[in-house]
């Protein structure tokens, strides 16, 4: 299979400490990868280097087989990088509508641009009925349903989402799942940073732990849910008991 | 004193008024977007009515005529303003950004004054010298053109921010500029447009009032404290909030000289100012 982003022994750090330290990892067209690992392991970071917010220090990205390392994100985006940070990142004093036009930002306003923002409110009907609405008025399912729908208006090769069902109900929980496998079953590749190692194993084609900058394991989601050495150094107790 | 005098002045401050709108219109758009006070902002509108007068002088331009032109020579001074200065002390301490807008007011100023010497000067107009009257009231044209003039152009500020892409752009910078910038919106080069746009608005309230109003270096001040007091009046930064408070600001000014002393007018507006940063910090029509 093609790879579609290959981060090779990548170092990053925010001031003097390296974050990223000599951390690797691939992920081939298609697949939904998810990352795990503790708190401060770097996932993030991971993210940000890749959206072009941080630049390595050292190492290699590529994007089917295209050195993107250092690249800022306005080029990123050009060459379908999409990136949902882990924090809320909609306008909130501006509608639903408003905010998946930004979406498209990079592209030319066109039918095409109006036909996918439709498409995306097929996907998340919720944000269909409310898109006069001020994203402020969202519920965080609703909010988190957004962010990715403005990631999709790109028509990204590879969608990076960070965290994207923390603080959610479980119900909700496996609503946004249910909708990143949507997603990623229409073609696009998705690599999703999880807290909720378990739903994010069973999802995922593989995953990758990291720990203090590096890539502790990696395997196959269902590989990592039955080894009984990853679920206790890796997937806390909440999973050991089931 | 009568009620047609009070009327009278009434109206003669929401003309005004609709000025201060504009400035404040233009001001309250830079601070929201970037949370930056631009001290020079009434230079900027000095510098137009120099530009007005010497095409009007030189040229023989009337002043609604050479509009445009000011409008777009003020636009690039706003973007030049955001590239020479304000991008570098952006990363700076706040006090940096004071200082630097607070430092181009001194420049702009003094380099008039240098220039054009303390003299007043005036261009011509078509609508100078015109007197409307409605019954009892009368509103000079010049003024009446002015008034419609900032409205016009504020309404496009609206809707230029309400509909295009690049206003919708400027509006997500300004709430978000990390999240803007992930998708793909550059954040710098929306900041220069809107020091273009700001000082742009200035441009125009420069050529309108040029047809009734004399030109000297210190201009600005006739403009500047009105205008931040409509902005604080306004909500900061909330540009609807700006244009209703350059209206109420405009008759405080007008009226409250009338109905007390001329020459206390700015410090009523002025206290009108401190009234509502004490009672409402975040304005009146504030979020
Ligand atoms: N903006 C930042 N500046 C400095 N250090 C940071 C910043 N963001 C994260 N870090 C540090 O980098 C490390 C990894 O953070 P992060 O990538 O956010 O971890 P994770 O997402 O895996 O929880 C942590 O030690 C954190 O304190
Ligand atoms: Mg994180």
């Amino acid at each position: 299979m093609t790879t579609v982003l290959l981060v090779d022994d990548v170092h990053a750090s925010y001031g003097r400490f390296d974050v990223l330290r000599g951390l690797s990892l691939r992920v081939a067209a298609g697949e939904l990868v998810a990352v795990l690992g503790p708190n401060g392991a770097g996932k993030s970071t991971l993210l940000k280097t890749v959206a072009g917010f941080l630049t390595p220090r050292q190492g290699s990205i590529q994007l089917d087989g295209e050195e993107i390392g250092g690249l800022r994100p306005p080029a990123l985006l050009r060459k379908g990088v999409a990136y949902v940070m882990q924090r809320s990142s909609l306008f909130p004093r501006m509608t639903i509508q408003e905010n998946l036009e930004l979406g498209a930002y990079v592209r030319k306003t066109t039918a095409e641009v109006r036909q996918d923002i439709e498409r995306v409110l097929a996907l998340f009907p919720r944000l269909a009925e409310r898109r006069q609405q001020r994203a402020e008025g969202l519920s965080g399912g609703e909010r988190r349903m957004l962010e990715i729908g403005r990631g999709l208006l790109l028509r990204p090769r590879l969608l990076l989402l960070d965290e994207p069902t923390m603080g959610l109900a479980p119900l909700v929980m496996d609503l946004i799942f249910d909708k990143i496998l949507e997603v990623r079953a229409a073609g696009t590749t998705v690599v999703m940073v999880e807290q909720n190692a378990r739903r994010a194993l069973e999802v995922s084609d593989r995953a990758y732990v990291l720990e203090q900058g590096q890539t502790r394991v990696e395997g196959r989601g269902e590989d990592l849910l039955a080894s009984e050495a990853v679920r206790r150094a890796y997937l806390g107790s909440g999973v050991a008991g089931r | 004193m009568t009620l047609e005098i009070v009327l009278q002045s009434v109206v003669s401050g929401l003309m005004f008024g609709g000025v201060i709108a504009l400035v404040a219109v233009g001001v309250s758009l830079i601070w929201g977007i970037m949370d930056v006070i631009n001290f020079a902002y009434g230079e900027y509108l000095m510098w137009a009515m120099y530009l007005t007068f010497f095409l009007y002088a030189g040229a023989g331009l009337d002043p609604l005529v050479s509009l445009p032109v000011n409008a777009l020579v003020l636009f690039g001074a706003g973007v030049l303003t955001y590239r020479l200065v304000i991008q570098r002390v952006m990363r700076g301490p706040v006090f940096a950004q004071l200082l630097s807008t607070f430092g181009l007011f001194v420049l702009l100023r003094y380099t008039a004054w240098l220039v054009f010497r303390p003299d007043d000067r005036q261009a011509q107009s078509l609508v100078s010298n015109g007197v409307l009257k409605l019954g009892e009231l009368r509103v000079s044209t010049g003024e009446l053109v002015a008034f419609v003039g900032s409205v016009l152009a504020t309404s496009a500020l609206f809707c230029f921010l309400t509909w295009t892409k690049t206003g919708k752009a400027l509006r997500a910078v300004a709430q978000d500029r990390e999240a803007a910038l992930a998708l793909g919106i550059e954040p710098d080069r929306l900041y220069a447009i809107a020091w273009g746009i700001s000082a742009a608005a200035a441009g125009v309230a420069g050529s309108l009032v040029s047809p009734f109003m004399y030109v000297n270096p210190l201009v600005g001040d006739v403009f500047l404290l009105p205008g931040f007091a409509a902005v604080a009046l306004g909500g900061f930064g909330n540009v609807y909030g700006a244009f209703a408070g350059g209206l109420v600001i405009g008759v405080v000014n007008v009226t409250g000289g009338t109905l007390t002393m001329p020459k206390v007018k700015l410090a009523l507006v002025y206290l009108v100012f401190l009234a509502v940063l004490f009672m409402r910090p975040r304005g009146l029509w504030g979020r």
